[in-house]
C-alpha cells in the first residue's frame, strides 16, 4: 500500500548516488545541472503520468505544452518594447481578438442551426471571411511591429513581471491550449488524440518559430530576468567573496554552484507541492473515479460518470503541469530557443521517464524523470568511452574509427529505445509500480 | 495566352510537385493503414521505418556508383531499390519477433503496441544517425528533368516555363506500379485474400484456418516494401535527411485517417488530398492572379494564405476537421 518501502528508498538512493557521484566525478556544475534538469524532467512526467497513469490518455504533444511555458516566460517577464506597442501593438491585438471571435462565431453558428448543407455553407462563408478580415488587420501590425530595431527586439516584448509568476502564466497558456484540442480530440479512438496532440505540437513549435513579433522566432530572446542573483554580482559582492573564502573555496565556481543551488530549490519546492496535490488527488475519490474509468469506461459511465468530462479535466490539468515545467526550463536556462524543442528530447524521452519511472505512480514518475534525464545526459561520455574502448584497435585516422568516434553522440537515441522496450516487456508497470 | 500561362504556372509550381509528394505521401499511408489493419495499432515507428529504408538503399547506391553503375538516365537508387527493400524487410521482421510478436501473444490493448512502436522508434532513428549521420545526404543522379524551363519554353513559345524533374516522373510511375502490385495482391492472391479476411474479422480468419504469423509476415514485408519506396522516392525528390522523415510522420497519418484507417484506397484519396492542401494553401498566388486578372485588380501581395512553415498546419486542420465531422474518415476506414 504505501510507497514508503525499502526498495522505493534505495531507488531514490541510487539515483541520488549517481548524481552526488558525478559531482565526484566529473563537477559539482555538471551534477547540480542534472539535478536541476532532473527536478524540471520530473515535473514534466508527473503532468504526463497524470494523464496517462491515472486516466489512459496517450499524449504525444508534450513538446508544445513545454514550449508554450517557455513562451509565458518570454511574456511575463520581459520588458515591453514601447516603440512596437506604438506602432502597431493595438493592431495586433485587435488582429487576434477578431481572429479569435471568428471562430467563436463559427462555433456558435455550427452549434445552433441545424444541419445541413446551408449550415456547412454559411460556416465556410464565415470562416473564409474572417480569415481575410484576419489578415487585412494582423498583416500590417506584424510588418511594422517586426521592423522596429529587428536586431534586438523587433516583438512586442512582455510584461516586465517577476519571471516566476510565468510558471503559472505558462500552466494557464498550456491548459487553455489543451481545452480546445481536448474538446476535438477526445471521446474519439486513443490513437487520434496521440495524432492531434502530435500535430498541436509542431503546430506551436512553427508558431514560435515564425512569429517573430511574438517572441522573435528563430533570433531567439536571450537575457531573460532571473529569480536568483547574477553569479558576477556575487563575485562582485564582498561578503560573499569572504565568506567562500573562509571556507576554502574558489569564489567563481561558489558563484555558479550558489547560483544553481537557488534554482534548485525554487524547483523543489515547484516539485513538492505539484507532488504533494498529486498524490492527495490520487488518494482522493475523484482519483479512485480517474483510475476507476481508465480501467473499465463502460462501467464507469453505467455508473453515471460523465467520462468525456473527466478526461477532459485530466488531460487539461496534465498539460498544465507540462506547461508550468516548461516556463521553469526557460527560466534555468535564460533564454527561448524555439529551434532547439525537438520532439524525441521534449515528448518521447518524457514518456521513456513515465513508463521506466512506473506509470500510475507519482514518486515513480518523479524517479523515473531523474534517473533517465541523467541517463539522457550521461550515454553519450559513456558512448565515447566505449566507443574509444572498441575502436583502441583500429588504426589512427581509419574511417571507420573516425565515423564510429562521431558516432558516439547517437548512442543516446539507441539507448533511451532500448531502455523502454526493455522495461516495456520484462517490467511493464515500471520501477516504482502502482499499488 | 494570358489564361495559359497562369495554367502552366499553376501546373509547374502547384499541380506537378503536389502530385508527386501526394504519391510519396500515398505509399507513406498505405504501409501506416496496412498495419492498422492487420496489426491493429498506429505504428510510430514508421517515419523512421522510411528514413532506414531510404539509408540502405543510399549506401547501396553509393556502393554502384563507385563500382561505376548506372542506370542510364535513371537514378541509380532504383537499381538498389530491391536491396533496400531486403535490408528493410530482415529489419522489420527482426523488429517483430523481437517486439511485437511478444504482446499479440498476450494480446495487449492497442495503446501498448503504439508505447512499443515509440521504443523501435527511438531504436531505428539512433540506427539511421549512428550508420549515415543526421546530414542531408543527396544521392540523385542520372538526367535532372523530364523536360527542363527552357526546352518548355523554346517548344511552346509562351512565356511560362513548366518543368518536370525526373524525380517527379519516377516517383509517379513507380507509385502507380507498386499500388498497382499492392491491389492485385490484396484482390487476386489467396495470401492477400486471407490478409483481407484477417483484416475484417480476425476470430472468423482464424477460424477458417488462416494461420495468423504468416499473415502478419506477409504485412510487415509488405509494409517494408512500402516504406522503402515511399522513403526513397521522397529522397530522390527533396533530400534525404533523418529528421525530415520522423516529420513526415503527420502529414502521413493525416492522410491514412482522412482517407479512413485500414482502406487503402482512403490511404491514397488521403495523400493527395493532404498533399495538394499543403502545397495549395501554402502557395503565393501572385503570379496565377497576375495573369488572370484584368491590370487594375493585380495584387500587390504575394496572396499566399500561409507561409510555407505552417504545412503541417494544414495537414493538422485537415485532420481536425475530417475527425469532427467523419470520425471515420472518407472512405469508412477499418477493413482492408
Amino acid at each position: 500500500m504505501s510507497n514508503v518501502n525499502m526498495k522505493n528508498i534505495l531507488l531514490f538512493a541510487f539515483v541520488g548516488l549517481l548524481i552526488i557521484g558525478t559531482g565526484f566525478v566529473q563537477s559539482w556544475n555538471v551534477a547540480l545541472t542534472i539535478f536541476n534538469m532532473g527536478l524540471v524532467s520530473a515535473i514534466m512526467a508527473l503532468g504526463v503520468n497524470m494523464q496517462w497513469g491515472y486516466a489512459g490518455l496517450f499524449n504525444v504533444g508534450v513538446m508544445g505544452f513545454v514550449a508554450l511555458g517557455g513562451l509565458a516566460a518570454v511574456l511575463v517577464s520581459m520588458p515591453p518594447v514601447g516603440e512596437a506597442w506604438a506602432v502597431g501593438g493595438v493592431r495586433m491585438l485587435l488582429a487576434l481578438v477578431m481572429g479569435a471571435a471568428t471562430i467563436v462565431f463559427a462555433i456558435l453558428v455550427y452549434q445552433r442551426m441545424p444541419s445541413g448543407r446551408a449550415r456547412g455553407l454559411i460556416v465556410t462563408a464565415i470562416i473564409v471571411v474572417g480569415f481575410f478580415v484576419y489578415r487585412f488587420v494582423f498583416d500590417p501590425a506584424k510588418v511594422s511591429i517586426e521592423a522596429v530595431n529587428p536586431a534586438s527586439t523587433g516583438y512586442l516584448g512582455g510584461m516586465n513581471l517577476p519571471v516566476i509568476l510565468s510558471w503559472p502564466v505558462g500552466g494557464l497558456l498550456a491548459a487553455g491550449v489543451a481545452w480546445v484540442i481536448g474538446k476535438t480530440a477526445l471521446g474519439l479512438r486513443s490513437d487520434y488524440l496521440a495524432i492531434a496532440t502530435l500535430g498541436i505540437a509542431e503546430i506551436v513549435i512553427a508558431v514560435l518559430k515564425n512569429e517573430d513579433w511574438l517572441a522573435r522566432g528563430v533570433k531567439n530572446v536571450i537575457g531573460l530576468p532571473r529569480p536568483v542573483p547574477y553569479e558576477i554580482d556575487l563575485q562582485n559582492s564582498q561578503s560573499f567573496v569572504d565568506r567562500m573564502s573562509a571556507i576554502g573555496a574558489d569564489p567563481v565556481t561558489a558563484s555558479s554552484i550558489t547560483v544553481k543551488l537557488s534554482y534548485a530549490g525554487l524547483f523543489a519546492v515547484v516539485l513538492l507541492i505539484i507532488l504533494w496535490l498529486a498524490q492527495m488527488a490520487l488518494n482522493s475519490p475523484w482519483g479512485r473515479m480517474m483510475r476507476a474509468i481508465r480501467d473499465n469506461e463502460t462501467a464507469a459511465e453505467a455508473m453515471g460518470k460523465d467520462v468525456k468530462k473527466r478526461h477532459l479535466h485530466i488531460f487539461v490539468i496534465g498539460s498544465a503541469v507540462c506547461g508550468i515545467a516548461g516556463a521553469m526550463m526557460t527560466t534555468l536556462d535564460g533564454q527561448l530557443t524555439p529551434g532547439t524543442y525537438q520532439p524525441l528530447r521534449f515528448t518521447f524521452l518524457i514518456w521513456v521517464m513515465v513508463i521506466v519511472g512506473g506509470s500510475g505512480n507519482n514518486w515513480g514518475a518523479v524517479l523515473g524523470g531523474f534517473l533517465i534525464y541523467f541517463l539522457w545526459i550521461q550515454v553519450e561520455p559513456m558512448g565515447l568511452i566505449l566507443m574509444d574502448f572498441i575502436t583502441a584497435g583500429l588504426p589512427d585516422g581509419s574511417a571507420l574509427k573516425e565515423h564510429l568516434l562521431d558516432s558516439a553522440a547517437h548512442m543516446r537515441l539507441l539507448t533511451m529505445g532500448l531502455i523502454l522496450l526493455l522495461v516495456l516487456r520484462f517490467s511493464p508497470r515500471g520501477l516504482i509500480p502502482e499499488k | 495566352m494570358e489564361p495559359l500561362n497562369a495554367l502552366i504556372v499553376l501546373l509547374n509550381f502547384v499541380i506537378v510537385p503536389a502530385t508527386a509528394y501526394g504519391a510519396q505521401l500515398a505509399l507513406g499511408a498505405l504501409g501506416v493503414t496496412l498495419i492498422y489493419g492487420i496489426l491493429r495499432f498506429s505504428n510510430f515507428a514508421h517515419g523512421d521505418t522510411m528514413a532506414f529504408g531510404a539509408m540502405a538503399t543510399i549506401l547501396f547506391t553509393w556502393f554502384l556508383q563507385g563500382a561505376g553503375v548506372t542506370f542510364g538516365p535513371l537514378p541509380t537508387a532504383l537499381l538498389a531499390l530491391p536491396v533496400g527493400i531486403a535490408a528493410t524487410a530482415a529489419l522489420v521482421l527482426i523488429t517483430d519477433r523481437a517486439v511485437y510478436k511478444f504482446y499479440r501473444a498476450q494480446k495487449a490493448a492497442p495503446v501498448i503496441y503504439v508505447i512499443a512502436s515509440l521504443g523501435v522508434m527511438f531504436i531505428m532513428n539512433g540506427l539511421v544517425r549512428f550508420i549515415i549521420g543526421p546530414n542531408d545526404q543527396r544521392f540523385a543522379d542520372g538526367e535532372r528533368f523530364i523536360i527542363s524551363v527552357r526546352t518548355f519554353k523554346a517548344m511552346t513559345g509562351l512565356d511560362e516555363g513548366l518543368a518536370i524533374r525526373t524525380s517527379q516522373g519516377i516517383t509517379l510511375v513507380v507509385a502507380i506500379i507498386a499500388v498497382a502490385l499492392l491491389f492485385w495482391f490484396l484482390n487476386k492472391t489467396r495470401t492477400g485474400k486471407s490478409m483481407r479476411a484477417f483484416s475484417d474479422n480476425e476470430d472468423l480468419a482464424l477460424l477458417s484456418g488462416i494461420n495468423p504469423e504468416r499473415v502478419v509476415m506477409v504485412t510487415w514485408l509488405l509494409v517494408a516494401a512500402l516504406t522503402t519506396v515511399a522513403g526513397v522516392l521522397y529522397g530522390l525528390d527533396k533530400s534525404f535527411k533523418p529528421f525530415t522523415y520522423f516529420q513526415l510522420l503527420l502529414p502521413i497519418f493525416a492522410a491514412a485517417i482522412v482517407g479512413g484507417l485500414g482502406n487503402p484506397l482512403g490511404a491514397i484519396a488521403g495523400g493527395f488530398v493532404i498533399a495538394f492542401s499543403e502545397v495549395g494553401v501554402t502557395y503565393a498566388f501572385k503570379k496565377v492572379l497576375g495573369y488572370l486578372l484584368p491590370e487594375t485588380l493585380k495584387p500587390d501581395g504575394l496572396v499566399q494564405l500561409l507561409s510555407t512553415d505552417y504545412k503541417f498546419a494544414v495537414s493538422f486542420v485537415i485532420l481536425v476537421i475530417v475527425l469532427l465531422i467523419r470520425p471515420t474518415g472518407l472512405f469508412r476506414g477499418k477493413s482492408l
